[in-house]
């Protein structure tokens, strides 16, 4: 399988800078903004979009992790799935602004877990949604409100996004074959 | 994993795999709303042939917290009564849509007999048959001892684990002798030699007659309860003398090594095999073990019936 690289590691720097950027201008500023990443590599990204956030700033940025899988709506077609850590921090959610963040936006089934999973931990003011990657082909009306790259693809192509933290390497590659 | 009949037919890296499930499903414990939406929509059937609270109440629980809806059989005040056979007990939960049915049974092999037979679709999950198997017991036991002696992950490698009691009657004991040394652990059964079972020599443990000494370098001991009502003989000359040579008394908690952990799968005659100072001190973990039997059977539900249709 050949794959391409669509973004390097300098081009996910730059993306993660910008998304920072637009939650704050968004936000004006990020006194009620909590980032929860969505497992695996959204957790990552969230923790560095925080980061980013907070060195802007100059106060912390809470970020914490969502684990959808328990609200999924394909439990008893996949089999049992391993599950990750819920974190949330510990001021909580109610009355913030939650920004969920993923790697890849694709059906939009895993960001409807994701809702369904919020609400049953606290009632936020606005629940936002940003992704490193968005690939199209949704299956739910959602889309995202931060996008790091508009990337058009066909549903027999792959998209792999691959993180220092999970994969030692900062890089997104659109292979040609294979769902991801 | 479509049924769960036997501690010993899981594997390490199973077995590994419920208890870490286990262990992210017991922070919905500490949530608002504590109910998880995964088994929206699903029955389990709880099938008591045998008195039970803790296994009953603690599947009850598990199934609840998961958003299935649970329909619960006990034999006393049904048409058991009346000789109805298990085969149409089962047919009977099952043509009310149960698709899993949690089975508690005095006969040993009753849960392998309902899944193998045929006779239904279901997912069957064995809650103690007879003298045989009691899988979910062995599970929240290692569970405990993985919280309390491994920091919560992994498996159980090198542990030192000592079962005390009437191991002749005890399902625990059988579960707990596969299910521990599968996740590493060195296990030891002691019991005065009338409670010994036959063929013990096969199983892949130890077998002792001398508490003091078991429970030197112990790192957590398991007392079993002396199950009078399955006993058809007279196994030991007195209560008095069990205690004495093995109950678990202060002085004989106080010689083991200061993080070894006690552990009674319930219910306990206190004063018997374990002295209420124990069973309430410390170094007792049996609050623990029923708390985490909720978790390890949400793990267990979610397992076997997200493994129902297509996926292995």
């Amino acid at each position: 399988m050949t794959a391409a690289r669509i973004l390097d590691a300098d081009d996910v720097g730059r993306v993660i800078g910008r998304i920072a950027h637009e939650i704050l201008e968004k936000s004006r500023g990020a006194s009620d903004v909590i980032l929860l990443g969505i497992p695996s590599r959204g957790v990552p990204l969230a923790r560095r979009i925080a980061d980013r956030m907070t060195s802007i700033e100059g106060h912390v940025v809470p970020v914490g992790s969502l684990d959808v899988t328990m609200y999924r709506d394909d439990i008893g077609l996949r089999g049992p799935r391993p599950l990750s850590r819920t974190d949330i921090p510990a001021e909580g959610i109610d009355d913030a602004i939650v920004v969920l963040v993923d790697d890849v936006l694709f059906s939009g089934r895993t960001v409807r877990a994701a809702l369904d999973a919020v609400n049953d931990i606290g009632r936020p003011r606005a629940v936002r949604l940003a992704v490193l990657v968005d690939r199209g082909h949704r299956e739910l009306p959602i889309r995202a409100d931060h996008v790091g790259k508009n990337l058009p693809t066909s549903l027999a192509e792959s998209v792999q996004v691959h993180l220092v933290e999970t994969d030692g390497v900062d890089e997104v590659l659109l292979g040609s074959q294979g769902r991801s | 994993m479509k049924h769960l009949l036997s501690a010993s037919d899981l594997t390490r890296d199973d077995a590994v795999s419920l208890l870490d499930t286990a262990a992210e499903l017991a922070s919905v414990t500490d949530r608002a709303v504590k109910k998880l939406p995964t088994l929206r929509g699903r029955t389990v059937a709880n099938l008591f042939f045998e008195d039970s609270t803790r296994t009953r109440l603690s599947f009850e629980a598990a199934a609840k917290r998961l958003s299935a809806d649970v329909i619960t059989f006990t034999a006393k005040g049904s048409s058991v009564s009346k000789g109805e056979t298990l085969k149409d007990t089962a047919l009977t939960l099952e043509a009310m849509g149960a698709q899993v049915i949690v089975l508690r049974h005095h006969a040993s092999g009753a849960a392998q007999r309902l899944a193998q037979s045929g006779w239904i679709e279901a997912s069957v999950i064995n809650a103690g048959d007879g003298t045989h198997e009691h899988p979910t017991q062995a599970l929240l036991d290692a569970y405990t001892l993985r919280q309390h002696l491994r920091e919560g992950a992994g498996d159980l490698e090198g542990l030192s684990v000592v079962i005390v009691g009437d191991i002749l009657h005890s399902r625990v004991a059988r579960s707990n002798v596969a299910l521990l040394t599968t996740l590493g652990a060195r296990v030891t059964l002691v019991a005065p030699p009338t409670l010994v079972p036959v063929g013990v020599q096969t199983w892949p443990c130890e077998v002792s007659f001398d508490l003091d000494e078991a429970l030197v370098g112990a790192d957590a001991v398991m007392m079993l309860r002396v199950q009078t009502e399955r006993m058809t003989a007279a196994y030991f000359p007195s209560v008095h003398e069990y205690s004495r040579r093995y109950g678990l008394d202060s002085a004989r908690a106080a010689r083991m090594p200061d993080h070894a952990v006690v552990l009674h799968p319930g219910p306990m005659n206190r004063g018997m095999e374990i002295t209420a100072e124990v069973a309430d001190g410390p170094r007792a973990l049996i609050v623990d073990q029923v708390a985490n039997g909720v978790s390890v059977r949400m793990a267990v539900l979610y397992h076997v019936l997200s493994s129902q249709e297509g996926a292995p």
